[in-house]
């Protein structure tokens, strides 16, 4: 229960701060950033942390559900412009991946390429 | 004793959820490629269809579960920390992979929308649908869009790229985890990241600094953009 309780103090801090702040960015991203910076800070160390964090991630698409769930209640005004946004929709989501995934593949290649690259788990699955 | 009270209690919606997600776990440990969000979903819209159960008393117990995604999104800090070397190494490509995919997925969703006939509202309610919804519902109320609809279609962005998107890019040829989860992290946010990281942690924490890094690209990319909204 520790790490959960340092999980939702950050969750906390980031609301905090975006709303004190009026970042344009939500609080959980803002406690993200916060939070990983404490990791790296020392300032909370990782067994504290490691077994909350893993449960809640390994389930995260289940925290999804109930959105999907909600899309229902919008099928009549997604029927009102189906087509354009089925369009759109479809094509800028394979337009985002493939532009993301080549461009990170065609930069990362150079990276792997450099002599003092050690990780050998990471190269072999590259 | 009246269902209509069971309904209504949080508790109703929160075992459906929970028994549901269980089910959609074991279904896809069986067959490899059946989404376990598509079987979860669909088995929760079918159980309120035939029981003529509103959404809304559904949504009692559904507010619970989402609320998680709060300290979720939080808790993936671990695993970018425990890949740490590996983020370093590769933040350039992560960061241009991320940048230029952001900014073709925005030009993309508002030229499709233009072609397509839709209006400015409509353009403005696509165009940030990349990023997690608390961002991209955000962006849609400033540019003038319609919050709602924004939400429901990110949702839906998230669960096709994390459906198809694997396999298709690998089918495309890009191959490797750095590659994949960049592409799924900057087009499906947090569904995408919920996809990727159970197959791999080094996947999921990729994916994670990519769909917080769309998230800031994003926001930021729209700053100029709200002027010519209006």
């Amino acid at each position: 229960m520790t790490g959960f309780a340092i999980l939702l103090g950050f969750n906390l801090l980031g609301l905090v701060v975006q709303r004190a702040l009026h970042m344009p960015i939500p609080g959980n991203v803002i406690g993200l950033i916060l939070f990983t910076a404490a990791l790296f800070l020392r300032l909370v160390k990782l067994e504290w942390v490691e077994r909350s964090a893993e449960l809640l991630t390994r389930h995260m698409m289940l925290f999804f559900v109930p959105y999907i769930v909600g899309t229902i209640a919008f099928l009549p005004l997604l029927r009102e412009n189906g087509l354009a946004i089925a369009v759109s929709l479809v094509g800028s989501t394979l337009i985002v991946m493939l532009v993301a995934g080549s461009v990170a593949a065609k930069v990362g290649r150079k990276t792997s390429l450099e002599p003092e690259f050690e990780q050998g788990k990471a190269s072999a699955n590259l | 004793m009246n269902l209509q009270e069971i309904y209504e209690h949080p508790l109703f919606g929160v075992t459906v959820t929970v028994g549901a997600y269980v089910i959609a776990l074991k279904v896809q440990g069986r067959w490899k490629s059946i989404h376990p969000l598509f079987v979860c979903s669909g088995a929760i819209i079918a159980l309120l269809l035939l029981f003529d159960i509103p959404y809304e008393n559904y949504r009692a117990g559904g507010d619970l579960i989402t609320f998680f995604l709060g300290p979720a999104t939080v808790a993936l800090g671990v695993p970018l920390y425990k890949q740490r070397r590996f983020l370093r190494r590769y933040f350039t490509a992560i960061l241009s992979g991320v940048t230029l995919g952001s900014v073709s997925g925005i030009a993309g969703a508002g030229l499709l929308v233009w072609l397509m006939g839709g209006t400015q509202e409509l353009m403005a309610t696509m165009m940030p649908k990349s990023v997690s919804s608390a961002i991209s519902v955000e962006i849609a109320r400033q540019a003038g869009g319609i919050p709602e609809l924004t939400a429901v279609l990110t949702v839906l962005t998230g669960l096709l790229g994390s459906m198809v998107g694997p396999a298709l890019l690998r089918r495309l040829g890009i191959s490797g985890d750095m590659p994949i989860a960049v592409a799924i992290g900057t087009s499906s946010h947090g569904i995408g990241t919920g996809r990727v990281i159970r197959d791999s942690e080094l996947q999921g924490s990729i994916s994670g600094v990519s769909m917080a890094l769309a998230g800031i690209v994003t926001s930021l990319l729209f700053i100029p953009l709200y002027g010519w909204f209006h």
